[in-house]
């Protein structure tokens, strides 16, 4: 591989200098901004003419440091997991760039992308259908090492990958078993192993856990965390489980039709969220506790999720926000950190009504502080629309 | 739901109307607290290519009117094979069901005559199914699959049970009931689709409803639409509900009482609030302790070692011996029976009962 480097597309890439680098700790590792993924829908059967686009990712922008995890929430068909193929080049992406270790991915391929891709790794949901059935655990685990053959020498290769069984907690002599031979929680500890074979610096995992059973979730959950201390590991960990994804990653972003709403550490989206989706989706998590069942708050959002294909114009969530206003309907929110709130949240929220809701409050009372809010806005919206200026519309 | 939509063959036949006696009487008996439904002793086989598979061994629970009896457990604990059992949609064979009774209003389910027992299923007990895209019939309209409950049992007109079908749809809150009562189930989302199956449980007025993992394909914002939607409607009506679930959060929000499954049987029963203060298995205790809360950031999760055993071969002794990190030498010979749990005064503690031979020291901490 060393040999092709300066292959096609890759010719202004001296890719192995490049990503041997380290990037220190708290360095952003992958740069993802205004990344579009829209899958376009077609009409017609010889002469085809594309009549619409479903917009599955739609300008999203974030950064993943070097040895964090951010989670990625959000309901099915968000676009969460497009996000993740898209960040992998298993799917091209439509406008937007994604910059690992500063250099441009979205767009390589040939000897460069292969270069990449040994070092931005994925583990799937199903580890049902994610393991070749016809396939040994060894030859499974070792696969990756076919492909990239300066990781592991030919003749080290069963060493390796019985080093890897060992460090995912299955037994090394399991290595000529089948997927069949093993539960949901140890197949998914084989589909880690095969993610960490070729040593890589950012491994994408979409919803690693949601497919096992609870006493199990736990353990994976725990040699996930594990691994990331010893390997120094960035994880990008998606999933819909809300407690889940608190409970492994530093930041949080959240996600609804195709656009990142609201992102922040963990203590400010769960603890301090200003998006109104984000309220609504953590005051609808059921919490595993009797005594809270009265005391909670839940806002009940009515509707279903807009199809991506015809999302609403302004911002997306308008049509289920209890908070909606003419204005949003007419002007996408930025996601950027609310100026009127001051100092007290300092995260990136995308709605121009972003407040902190106050817990405990009645339908009522939400309303009173909905209006005040709206008064609020209606004194620095020239002040705003000042800055709007400044940044450009979106 | 082969039952339910079975039925359909039978088209351009005589409707059916049972002429057997509907035991109960309608829904204005329905008084909250009347015992409804008993299993007792229940055992559940497979007979399988490697062996027989044990899925239920000694179950027994029951629920009256108006109670909610939420079953938790993980995948092949035997809690879904109950409730087939209770509906009598199991597959026999390679399902049999080797000892037991489910008794409904005193009558034992088992040994009643199929006509009869056909006018309890559906009329009297009816199931929510997991998966709504697979439980409804993709080339029957929704409408369609709505008033057929009506037209077989009722004999009912096609186009009253239409009406009867777009009220249903009104019922659970779909917008545009009578605009969309002729569409197919694809055509709705996920959550539209989980309340048709609610409104076909609730289609003709039924004691008791068994949710199966009614919301687990569900999106956290539209499962907390559907079981607000349920929990409302068996207020109404006095319903007794089993929720067969598991998640711990789920449970927590709507259950009155919780019984726990481990490999085919119940290994603790209690109310809801003392099982989540003081389990009184190491089991339940461990699955209390390996959830992430929402509100609680821990640093690391106290994981259940090991796996849940193969059916095929349960441990002897206390099935989660291998698993348990207070186990004894009589944990490996000895089964525990499902004993009442006494507090540490002498007090009973009512509804609560636990299937390990030191419930005293696990419910101590």
């Amino acid at each position: 591989m060393t040999a092709n480097g300066s292959s096609a597309l890759g010719a202004t890439v001296p890719e192995e200098v490049a990503f041997a680098q380290e990037v220190p700790r708290g360095e952003p590792i992958l740069e993802v901004r205004d990344l579009v993924k829209h899958f376009p829908l077609t009409k017609g059967i010889l002469l085809k003419k594309q009549v619409g686009a479903v917009k599955a990712v739609d300008g999203v922008t974030f950064d993943l440091m070097q040895g964090e995890t951010l989670g990625i929430v959000g309901e099915s068909g968000c676009g969460k997991s497009t996000l993740a193929k898209v960040l992998m080049n298993l799917e091209p992406a439509t406008a937007g760039s994604v910059r690992y270790k500063g250099q441009e991915i979205s767009r390589l391929s040939g000897a460069a992308l292969k270069a990449v891709r040994r070092n931005i790794q994925m583990v799937f949901q199903d580890p049902y259908t994610s393991l070749n059935p016809r396939m040994t655990v060894g030859d499974i685990i070792g696969e990756p090492y076919e492909i990239h053959p300066e990781v592991a020498p030919r003749g080290d290769r069963r060493k390796a990958v019985q080093d890897l069984l060992d460090v995912v907690g299955l037994n090394p002599e399991y290595i000529n078993r089948y997927p069949h031979q093993f539960s949901g929680g140890q197949r998914q500890r084989i589909g880690i192993a095969r993610g960490l074979a070729l040593k890589p610096e950012v491994i994408i995992c979409d919803e690693p856990v949601s497919a096992l059973d609870v006493s199990v979730q736990a353990q994976v959950i725990n040699l996930l965390e594990q691994l990331q201390s010893e390997f120094e590991l960035s994880y990008m960990f998606i999933a819909h489980d809300l407690s889940i994804v608190r409970h492994i990653s530093d930041r949080v972003g959240v996600m609804y039709l195709g656009k990142m709403v609201e992102i922040g550490t963990d203590a400010e989206i769960y603890d301090h969220a200003t998006h109104p989706y984000t309220q609504a989706l953590l005051s609808a998590v059921p919490v595993p506790d009797p005594t809270a069942r009265e005391s909670r708050d839940r806002i009940v959002l009515t509707g279903d999720v807009p199809s991506p294909a015809n999302p609403p114009s302004g911002c997306r969530f308008r049509t289920r926000c209890w908070k909606a206003q003419d204005r949003c309907a007419a002007e996408v929110p930025l996601l950027a950190a609310p100026f009127w709130l001051g100092g007290a949240a300092r995260h990136d929220s995308a709605c121009h009504f972003a407040a902190e809701r106050e817990v405990g409050q009645s339908a009522a009372e939400r309303e009173v502080g909905q209006s005040a809010a709206e008064r609020e806005v209606g004194q620095s919206a020239a002040e705003r629309e000042a800055g709007k200026a400044g940044s450009g519309a979106d | 739901m082969a039952d339910l939509t079975n039925s359909s063959r039978s088209r351009g036949g005589e409707p059916r109307t049972d002429a057997v006696e509907v035991i109960g009487g309608g829904r204005e008996n329905l008084v909250p607290g009347t015992p409804l439904l008993e299993v007792d002793d229940l055992h559940v086989e497979f007979v399988t290519r490697d062996g027989v598979a044990k899925a239920v061994n000694g179950v027994s629970y029951s629920v009256s009117a108006g109670e909610t009896l939420a079953v938790l457990g993980e995948s092949g604990s035997g809690k879904s094979v109950t409730a087939q059992a209770i509906m009598g949609i199991l597959d026999m064979p390679p399902g049999r069901i080797t000892a037991g009774r489910i008794l409904y209003r005193g009558e034992d389910l088992l040994t009643m005559g199929s006509r009869a027992r056909r006018a309890v299923r559906g009329q009297k007990i009816a199931m929510i199914f997991q998966d709504a895209l697979s439980a409804l019939n993709p080339v029957l309209s929704v409408g369609y699959q709505l008033g057929e409950m009506f037209q077989v049992h009722h004999g009912v007109s096609r186009k009253e049970a239409r009406e009867k079908a777009v009220e249903l749809m009104d019922r659970v809150r779909i917008p545009a009931a009578r605009q969309r009562v002729g569409d197919y189930p694809h055509q709705f989302s996920g959550g539209m689709r989980q309340r048709i199956m609610i409104a076909m449980a609730l289609s003709l007025e039924p004691d008791l409803i068994i949710a199966d993992e009614p919301t687990t394909a569900l999106d956290v914002t539209v499962q907390a639409q559907v079981m607000d939607l349920l929990a409302e409607l068996q207020h109404e009506f006095h319903m007794g509900l089993i929720l067969i679930t598991h998640d711990l959060g789920v449970v927590a929000d709507v259950a009155d009482t919780i019984a726990v499954m481990y490999a085919g049987r119940i290994v603790e029963t209690a109310p809801v609030r003392e099982l989540y203060a003081r389990p009184a298995h190491p089991y339940t205790r461990g699955l209390l302790d390996s959830i992430p809360r929402l509100d609680q950031k821990g640093q690391n999760l106290h994981a259940i070692k090991g796996l849940p055993p193969s059916l095929l071969r349960i441990p002897q002794g206390c099935a989660f011996n291998p698993r348990c990190d207070r186990v004894q030498d009589r944990c490996l010979t000895e089964l525990p029976p499902l004993v009442p749990v006494v507090a540490a005064d002498g007090a009973e503690l009512p509804g609560r009962r636990s299937a390990c031979h030191f419930w005293r020291e696990t419910l101590d901490g």
